[in-house]
C-alpha cells in the first residue's frame, strides 16, 4: 500500500512534466493542424538552458535558492521561447500553405537539428548536476521499513505547474491573445479577416507553447539531476501520446493525458518492468490513436464527403 | 480554404533599400546571440569526479553570431536577385527543356555505369564499399517509394522492416545455419508479416497521425530488440554472420573456396565485388517489379488511394486491401534490403536501426520526387554520397542532415523529379507536372 | 408507388449525427431504367441521402433496397466499396472527386479495377504479362476508349486529369462512374458550375446514358432546368423529410415546394400564386 502511495506521488511528479510539454503539443496542433516534431527538443534545450544557467549563477557566488530557481526559471523560459519563435519562422511559416507533408519533414529535420547541435555544442555525455533542492517530508512510516517520502523537489514541480497553469489558463482565457489563438483554431481565414494577425497569433502560440517546456525542462533537471542531448525524443512522444490520450487540441485534456502517462508509465516500471516502460508508453500511443483518436476531452470529427 | 495574405510575409518591398537589408540582419544577429548565448558561449563538461564544470567559449559565439548577421545579408541580397519567381528562373527554359528531354537517357546511362563499377574501380575498395552502401539505400528507397510514393502512405518506422529482415536473416543463419538464399526469402516474407500486421491498425488514421503512430512502431521494434536480450543479444546485437556462398562455394581463401575452384589467387575484393552485384540484383529486381506493378491494377490503386481515397471507395476498390498489399510491399523489399545488410556486415545490433534510419529513407524518397523511380536512385547517390563527404566530421552529419531536410522542404518539397510518368497511354505519355499530382494523406 | 419496377426503395431511412437529425423517416422510390431527382433547399439533406445510399454514412435507421440481378440487396448492411462493387452503385461528388495527378485514361482505367484485378489473377498473372492478360487490359482500354468518345476527351486522354476545364472535369467524373457498369448511377450535382449549353450538353448525356446503357439514374441538383428537362421522377426534401414527389410538373407546382425554395410559409405561397390567376 505503501510502495503503491509513493508510486503514485511519483507519477503525478512526472505526469506534470509531461503535461507542460504536452501542452505545447496540442495548442500547435489546435492552431496549425501540425505534429510539432521538434517540440520535445524545445524541451530538450529547455532543459541545457536551465542547466547553464545554474551553473553560471552559482559560480557568481550566488547561494539563495528561491532566487537562484526564480532567475533560472525566467531565463530559460525566455530563451527556449525564442528558441520556438525561431523554429517557427524559419522551418514552419514558409511552408504553412504547402502540402501536408513539408511542414512534418521540415519539423522532423528541425529536431535532428536541434538535438544535434545540443551534441555538437555541448558535448555527448549526459550532465548531471548535484542536487539543488534538497529534503522533503517523510509521509508514513510503514511497518516492513518502507517509507513514503515527498520530496521538495516533488513539491516545487507540482506548484510550479499548478501555477504556471493557472497562469496559462487565464490567459487562453481572458486575454486578447487568448480570444485570437481560439479564432485561429477555428477558422483562420476568418479571423484574418477580422483583423486578427494570424502570423503573430501563431508565432505567440508556439512561443508560449516553448516557455511551458522550457519549465518542464528544468523541473525535469532538478528531478532527475540530468540532462542529455537526446532527452527530447522519448519524452516528445510521450508527451504527445498525452496529449493525443486527453483529446489534441483541448488544453485540460493536454494535462490530463500527461498525467495519466505519468502515472501509467511509473506504475508499469514499479509493478512489472523498467525496460519495457518506453514500449508501454508508444503502446498507448498506438492503441489510442486507434481505438480513440479524439482522446478523452476532446471533439469528434465527421468525416466530410 | 485559400491562402489569406497575413501581414510581414517574407518578401521584402523592392525600394527598401539596404537599410532594411541591415536592420534584418541585425535583427537575426541578435536572435542568434541570444539564442547562442549560453549553448554556444558557455561549453559545459561532467569532470572526473563526476561534478560538472564549463568554460567559456566567447570567441566561438562571436564567430557564430558573425556568420549569422553575414549569411542575413547574403540570402537577402540573393532573394532580391532571384526576384519574386524564386531559384525557378534560374535556370533559362531552353536549359529545363533540354534536361528534360536527356532524362531519357540518364537512366540507361547510369545502369550501365553501375554495372561497370566494380570493373572501373577494382582497386579502389573504399569506392566499392560506397556503392554497395549506395545500392541499399536505393534498394530501401525504392521500396518505402511504394508506401510513401504511391500510395502516399506516410510511413515513418520504415526501419522496422530493415531490422526484421536483418535480425530473420541473422537468426535464422547463425542457429540452424541455413544459407542466406534460403534464408532471404524467409526474412522478406517476415517482414512482409509484420507490414501487415503495422498495416491493419493504422487503416483508418491519415497524415500526421499515421506517421507518428508507424513511427511509435518503428520504435517498438527497436526496443524490444534492445531488450529481449536472451533471443537478439540485446545491444551486443549478433555476430559472425555467414556471407553469402555462390551456389554454395563460398569465398573463402582456403582450398574449398571459390578463387581455387577457379584457379586465379585469392583476393578479398572478390567477395566485395560478389556482394555488390547480389544488392545490385536485388534493388533492380525491386526496381522491376515496382515498374510493374505500376502498370497493373494494384499499382495503379495505389497511386490512385493517394490521389483520392474517397473517389476510390467509390470505385469499388477496396481500400483495406490496397493499404495492406502496400505496406506488405514495401516491407518485403525492406526485408530483404534488411538481410543483405546482415550479411555484408557480418554483424547486427540494434544501433543501426534507429529513428533517424526511417528519417534518412524517408527523406530519400521525397528528395527524389516521390514516385520516381530515377529520381530515388539519384537522391540515394546524392544523400549518401553527400554522407560520406562527413567522414571524420561525423558529429555535424546529423545537423546538417536536419538543415538539408528544412531547406529542401522550403525549397522544392516536390523533390528532384518535377513530373510523374502515367502508366497507360492512348497516343502518347505526357509527363504530369508534380504540382497536379497528391502527396497523399495516409 | 408499391412494387412495380422499383431499383431503389428507400424506407423510412433515418440519419442522426449526435443530437441533430439530417434526414428523418424518408421513403421514395426510384425506377428501374428512369432519371429520378432529389431537390430542396440547401441542407435539406440531400447528399447526405446520397452518402448513405453509396455507403459512406451508415443510417440510423431503415432500409435501402436495391433490386439487382441478383435479387435484393440491403444497402445499409454493405459498406464502403462493397456497395460500388456488389451492388453496382455508383457516384459522382458534389465536389469533383478526380484523380488529378493521373491522366484522363488512367482514371478510367482505375475505374475498372475489380475486373482487372480478376483478369490479372490478384497481380500474379499479370506481372509476367500472361496473354489472357493483356487481353483483358485492351478490353479495358477500349471500354475507357468508348466512354471517351461519348464524352468528348477522346483528344484529351493523355492529358493529366486535372488540368481539365470544369465541365470537362464533371462529364470525365460521369464517364468514369459508368466505367464501373453500374445498374443505378448517383450524381451528385453534375451541372453545379456549369453554364447553359454545357448543362444542356449534360443532359444530352444523362439521357442516352438512360437509353444506350439502360442505367436508372438518381441525381441531386439546383439547376431547375436540367431536372425539369430529363427526370421522369422528382423527390422534394426539406429539413430532412420529404415534402412532395411525383411527376417533375406536379412537383414544381406543389406550394409546399414552392415554400420550401422561397423560404416562405405554405399559406403564403398559395396566397401568392391565387393572386397570379
Amino acid at each position: 500500500m505503501d510502495y503503491f502511495a509513493q508510486q503514485l506521488i511519483n507519477g503525478l511528479v512526472l505526469g506534470s512534466i509531461y503535461g507542460l510539454i504536452a501542452i505545447g503539443y496540442t495548442m500547435v496542433y489546435g492552431i496549425v493542424g501540425m505534429i510539432n516534431f521538434a517540440h520535445g527538443d524545445i524541451f530538450m534545450i529547455g532543459g541545457f538552458i536551465a542547466l547553464i544557467s545554474f551553473l553560471i549563477l552559482v559560480s557568481f557566488g550566488l547561494t539563495a535558492v528561491p532566487v537562484i530557481l526564480l532567475i533560472v526559471l525566467l531565463v530559460s523560459m525566455a530563451i527556449t521561447a525564442l528558441y520556438g519563435w525561431t523554429v517557427e519562422r524559419i522551418a514552419y511559416r514558409p511552408l504553412r500553405h504547402s502540402f501536408r507533408l513539408a511542414p512534418m519533414l521540415s519539423a522532423i529535420g528541425m529536431s535532428f537539428v536541434l538535438s544535434n547541435f545540443s551534441q555538437v555544442a555541448q558535448g555527448a555525455r549526459v550532465k548531471p548536476v548535484p542536487p539543488i533542492i534538497t529534503g522533503g517530508y517523510t509521509l508514513h512510516h510503514s511497518a516492513d521499513g518502507f517509507v513514503v517520502r515527498l520530496s521538495n523537489v516533488q513539491i516545487v514541480v507540482v506548484l510550479t505547474t499548478i501555477v504556471l497553469l493557472a497562469i496559462f489558463t487565464w490567459l487562453v482565457a481572458r486575454t486578447r491573445l487568448g480570444r485570437d489563438m481560439r479564432a485561429c483554431e477555428q477558422d483562420q481565414t476568418m479571423a484574418a479577416l477580422l483583423g486578427v494577425d494570424v502570423d503573430r497569433t501563431i508565432s505567440m502560440t508556439f512561443v508560449i507553447g516553448a516557455a511551458l517546456a522550457a519549465v518542464a525542462g528544468m523541473m525535469y533537471l532538478l528531478y532527475y539531476g540530468q540532462v542529455d542531448f537526446f532527452m527530447g525524443f522519448v519524452a516528445g512522444i510521450k508527451a504527445f501520446t498525452a496529449a493525443v490520450l486527453g483529446g489534441i487540441g483541448s488544453l485540460p485534456g493536454a494535462m490530463l493525458g500527461g498525467l495519466a502517462i505519468g502515472l501509467i508509465e511509473t506504475f508499469w516500471s514499479a509493478y512489472f518492468s523498467v525496460e519495457y516502460k518506453d514500449v508501454a508508453a508508444f503502446s498507448i500511443l498506438i492503441v489510442v490513436l486507434i481505438f480513440m483518436p479524439t482522446g478523452l476531452l476532446g471533439r469528434p470529427e465527421v468525416e466530410k464527403v | 480554404m485559400g491562402r489569406v495574405s497575413t501581414s510581414a510575409t517574407d518578401h521584402s518591398p523592392p525600394h527598401a533599400g539596404f537599410a532594411f537589408i541591415l536592420k534584418k540582419a541585425l535583427l537575426s544577429a541578435f536572435v542568434a546571440l541570444v539564442l547562442f548565448s549560453l549553448m554556444i558561449g558557455i561549453r559545459t563538461e561532467a569532470g572526473p569526479t563526476g561534478q560538472l564544470t564549463y568554460w567559456t567559449r566567447f570567441d566561438e559565439l562571436a564567430i557564430t553570431v558573425a556568420i549569422v548577421f553575414v549569411g542575413s545579408i547574403v540570402i537577402e541580397l540573393v532573394r532580391r536577385w532571384l526576384g519574386p519567381s524564386g531559384a525557378s528562373e534560374l535556370v533559362p527554359a531552353r536549359v529545363q527543356n533540354g534536361l528534360a528531354a536527356s532524362g531519357r537517357y540518364v537512366a540507361p546511362a547510369l545502369l550501365i555505369f553501375t554495372l561497370l563499377v566494380p570493373v572501373i574501380f577494382y582497386r579502389q575498395r573504399y569506392i566499392l564499399d560506397l556503392g554497395v552502401l549506395v545500392l541499399t539505400y536505393v534498394m530501401l528507397g525504392w521500396g518505402l517509394n511504394v508506401v510513401v510514393g504511391l500510395a502516399g502512405l506516410l510511413d515513418l518506422g520504415y526501419v522496422a522492416f530493415y531490422a526484421v529482415g536483418a535480425y530473420s536473416y541473422a537468426l535464422f543463419a547463425t542457429t540452424f545455419g541455413l544459407s542466406f538464399w534460403i534464408c532471404l526469402p524467409i526474412a522478406g516474407i517476415l517482414a512482409s508479416l509484420w507490414g501487415v500486421m503495422l498495416g491493419f491498425p493504422v487503416l483508418r488514421l491519415r497524415g500526421d497521425y499515421l506517421a507518428i503512430v508507424t513511427l511509435a512502431f518503428g520504435e517498438i521494434i527497436r526496443l524490444v530488440i534492445v531488450n529481449w536480450q536472451s533471443l537478439t543479444g540485446g545491444p551486443n546485437g549478433i555476430s559472425s554472420i555467414p556471407r553469402p556462398t555462390l551456389f554454395g562455394i563460398p569465398l573463402t581463401p582456403g582450398p574449398n573456396g571459390f578463387a581455387a575452384k577457379l584457379g586465379i589467387a585469392f583476393d578479398p575484393t572478390h567477395r566485395l565485388v560478389f556482394l555488390f552485384y547480389i544488392i545490385l540484383a536485388m534493388a533492380l529486381i525491386t526496381n522491376w517489379v515496382t515498374i510493374r506493378l505500376r502498370g497493373l491494377p494494384i499499382g495503379r490503386a495505389w497511386e490512385a488511394l493517394r490521389e483520392d481515397e474517397v473517389a476510390c471507395r467509390a470505385l469499388g476498390i477496396n481500400t483495406t486491401t490496397t493499404k495492406l498489399t502496400a505496406f506488405a510491399t514495401g516491407a518485403l523489399f525492406g526485408g530483404f534490403a534488411g538481410a543483405f545488410f546482415a550479411t555484408r556486415q557480418g554483424f547486427i545490433s540494434p544501433e543501426s536501426f534507429t529513428f533517424q534510419e526511417s528519417a534518412l529513407v524517408l527523406a530519400i524518397v521525397v528528395l527524389g520526387g516521390m514516385g520516381s523511380q530515377l529520381g530515388v536512385a539519384l537522391a540515394a547517390l546524392a544523400m549518401i554520397g553527400g554522407f560520406e563527404l562527413f567522414r571524420g566530421l561525423e558529429q555535424y552529419r546529423m545537423l546538417v542532415f536536419g538543415m538539408a531536410m528544412v531547406l529542401l522542404m522550403i525549397w522544392r518539397p516536390r523533390g528532384l523529379i518535377g513530373h510523374r510518368a502515367p502508366t497507360v497511354y492512348l497516343k502518347q505519355a505526357h509527363a504530369i507536372s508534380s504540382d497536379l499530382v497528391k502527396e497523399g494523406h495516409g | 408507388m408499391s412494387g412495380s419496377d422499383h431499383i431503389l426503395s428507400v424506407d423510412a431511412l433515418t440519419m442522426r449525427f449526435g443530437g441533430i437529425v439530417a434526414v428523418n423517416e424518408l421513403s421514395f422510390g426510384a425506377e428501374r431504367r428512369e432519371i429520378t431527382a432529389l431537390i430542396g433547399p440547401n441542407g435539406a439533406g440531400k447528399t447526405t441521402v446520397f452518402n448513405c445510399i453509396t455507403g459512406f454514412y451508415k443510417p440510423t435507421g431503415g432500409t435501402m433496397r436495391l433490386a439487382s440481378a441478383s435479387g435484393e440487396i440491403a444497402l445499409e448492411r454493405l459498406n464502403d466499396f462493397r456497395i460500388s462493387k456488389l451492388a453496382k452503385v455508383a457516384r459522382t461528388f458534389q465536389n469533383i472527386r478526380l484523380f488529378p495527378g493521373m491522366t484522363v485514361l488512367e482514371n478510367l482505367m482505375v475505374a475498372q479495377h475489380n475486373t482487372l484485378m480478376r483478369a490479372s489473377g490478384l497481380t500474379f498473372l499479370g506481372l509476367f504479362g500472361v496473354p489472357s492478360w493483356r487481353a483483358a487490359e485492351k478490353r479495358a482500354i477500349e471500354h475507357a476508349t468508348f466512354w471517351l468518345n461519348r464524352i468528348g476527351l477522346y483528344d484529351r486522354a493523355d492529358d493529366a486529369a486535372g488540368n481539365l476545364a470544369y465541365g470537362d472535369q464533371r462529364r470525365l467524373e460521369i464517364a468514369r462512374a459508368m466505367c464501373t457498369e453500374p445498374t443505378l448511377l448517383c450524381l451528385d450535382e453534375p451541372a453545379a458550375g456549369l453554364n447553359a449549353r454545357e448543362s444542356a450538353a449534360l443532359s444530352e448525356l444523362l439521357l442516352s446514358i438512360r437509353a444506350e446503357q439502360g442505367t436508372s439514374i438518381l441525381l441531386i441538383e439546383h439547376d431547375m432546368s436540367v431536372v425539369m428537362e430529363i427526370s421522369d421522377h422528382v423527390v422534394v426534401m426539406d429539413y430532412g423529410v420529404k415534402i412532395a414527389e411525383g411527376a417533375p410538373h406536379e412537383v414544381r407546382d406543389d406550394p409546399r415546394v414552392i415554400a420550401a425554395y422561397l423560404g416562405a410559409d405554405e399559406q403564403e405561397a398559395i396566397a401568392v400564386m391565387e393572386s397570379d390567376t
